[in-house]
């Protein structure tokens, strides 16, 4: 999460509660709820490493509230994530484990194995097509986050559909 | 137990091309029952297409039997199956088969009164299934006019004009961007809520998603026929496992 809270404070200094609202707007749905420890938690490490910087803001009837802001280091930090390309998604490694090392130990035949993860996976994109229904039509990168698992699903059973074929 | 919607027995079809004889179906036992939707997987080749196409009477079977509602149906000539077809079965097609010279209205409507409805039922089905695909301001227009994603979905309300036993389709949404999948999607959902038995052969897993039952071919022969269960984790209209998030 570090990231995405040193973008948002590149836009404009904020408090903790504050960057915990604009995650959830912006993300709506389709994005765990970040919970407020974990953010005032990785803030506190940003000002560590020296990428945020925090004053006391004074608040009448109320304790201070700490509002941070984003560095020239910090800046740099953020041009470097942006500048270089992701990672790509790998291979459920987990269940080709499973698919290759189960039937040389004899304990799962692997049709059975193929067909029981085809039918979770089709479980899952029924919870997807349901979460998408849910969510507001104008929330965008809702949509695509939701999209692009139902993208990356399709391809997982593609290659479970591979795999079945290879076994014949 | 119930009559069901649609049931084969050992059901067999083999292509003869070149002299040799290449098995596409090798022995299918599949029931649906009334009112169940069911998807059918599987890699291109295994026979799903055949299979669906011989439900529809649109390919004769080799061997074995294909039971509508209790009767025989597999031994109906061409003209007899035409009937059946126009009393009980929806078909949407992978290539939509739309009537050239015909508007999208005609075309929907067309099934309906050929199927006995009158005029006016015919016209207000036809006007609720296109505003259900966001078509109702194509309806004037010639199919040709359409684009794929749009004839496809004429394809859909014009299966679904008679409302038909059973809706029977081969690959319905192939040329569909995603927002066009989405209305599709909710049709289907909708119809199979008041009671429309579907089989669909689909490569979507979106589609295939909504199904009761997920029946899996491989080389011509069922490997797979069970229900979908429901994950452990429901999305709350929260978050799902869309994104996992990194500390």
């Amino acid at each position: 999460m570090r990231l995405q809270l040193l973008a948002l404070l590149s836009k404009e200094p904020a408090h903790g509660y504050e960057l915990k609202q604009a995650l959830e707007q912006i993300f709506g749905t389709a994005y765990p709820s970040p919970n407020i420890g974990q953010i005032y938690v990785t803030l506190g490490r940003l000002e560590k490493d020296g990428l945020v910087r925090s004053v006391d803001v004074e608040q009448s009837n109320r304790p201070n509230k700490k509002v941070y802001y984003c560095t020239a280091e910090g800046r740099e930090a953020l041009d470097e994530w942006v500048d270089s390309a992701t990672e790509g998604p790998r291979v459920r490694d987990e269940f080709f484990m499973k698919l290759v090392l189960a039937p040389m130990t004899g304990i799962a035949d692997r049709m059975t194995l193929i067909n029981r993860q085809r039918r979770h996976y089709l479980a899952i994109m029924r919870d997807l097509v349901e979460l998408a229904q849910q969510t507001d039509q104008d929330n965008r990168p809702a949509h695509l986050l939701i999209e692009g698992a139902m993208l990356h699903l399709q391809a997982d059973l593609d290659w479970l559909e591979r795999c079945q074929e290879d076994l014949l | 137990m119930n009559t069901p919607a649609m049931h084969t027995v050992n059901l067999v079809k083999i292509y003869q091309t070149g002299g040799l004889p290449v098995p596409a179906v090798r022995g299918i036992d599949l029931r649906v029952e009334r009112g169940e939707f069911v998807a059918i997987m599987g890699p291109s080749g295994s026979g799903k297409s055949t299979l669906i196409h011989m439900l529809g009477g649109l390919d004769t079977r080799t061997s074995g039997e294909i039971w509508v509602e209790g009767k025989r149906a597999d031994t109906l000539n061409e003209s007899a199956w035409a009937i059946l077809r126009r009393q009980k079965i929806g078909f949407v097609f992978q290539f939509f088969n739309l009537v050239d010279n015909m508007t999208v209205a005609d075309n929907v409507e067309l099934p309906a009164l050929l199927g006995g409805a009158s005029p006016k039922h015919a016209r207000e089905r036809r006007e609720y299934l296109l505003c259900e695909l966001n078509l109702t301001d194509k309806a004037d227009a010639a199919p040709a006019q359409l684009s794929g994603g749009e004839q496809q979905r004429v394809a859909l309300a014009r299966a679904l004009a008679n409302q038909p036993q059973v809706l029977l389709a081969d690959e319905p949404t192939g040329n569909l961007d995603s927002r066009n999948t989405r209305d599709v999607l909710r049709l289907l959902g909708e119809v199979h809520r008041q009671g429309q038995t579907i089989v669909m052969v689909t490569h979507d897993a979106r589609v295939a998603g909504l199904a009761d039952r997920v029946v899996t071919l491989l080389d011509g022969q069922i490997i797979d026929d069970g229900a979908i269960a429901p994950t452990r984790r429901r999305p709350k209209g929260g978050a799902g496992d869309v994104v996992e998030l990194r500390g």
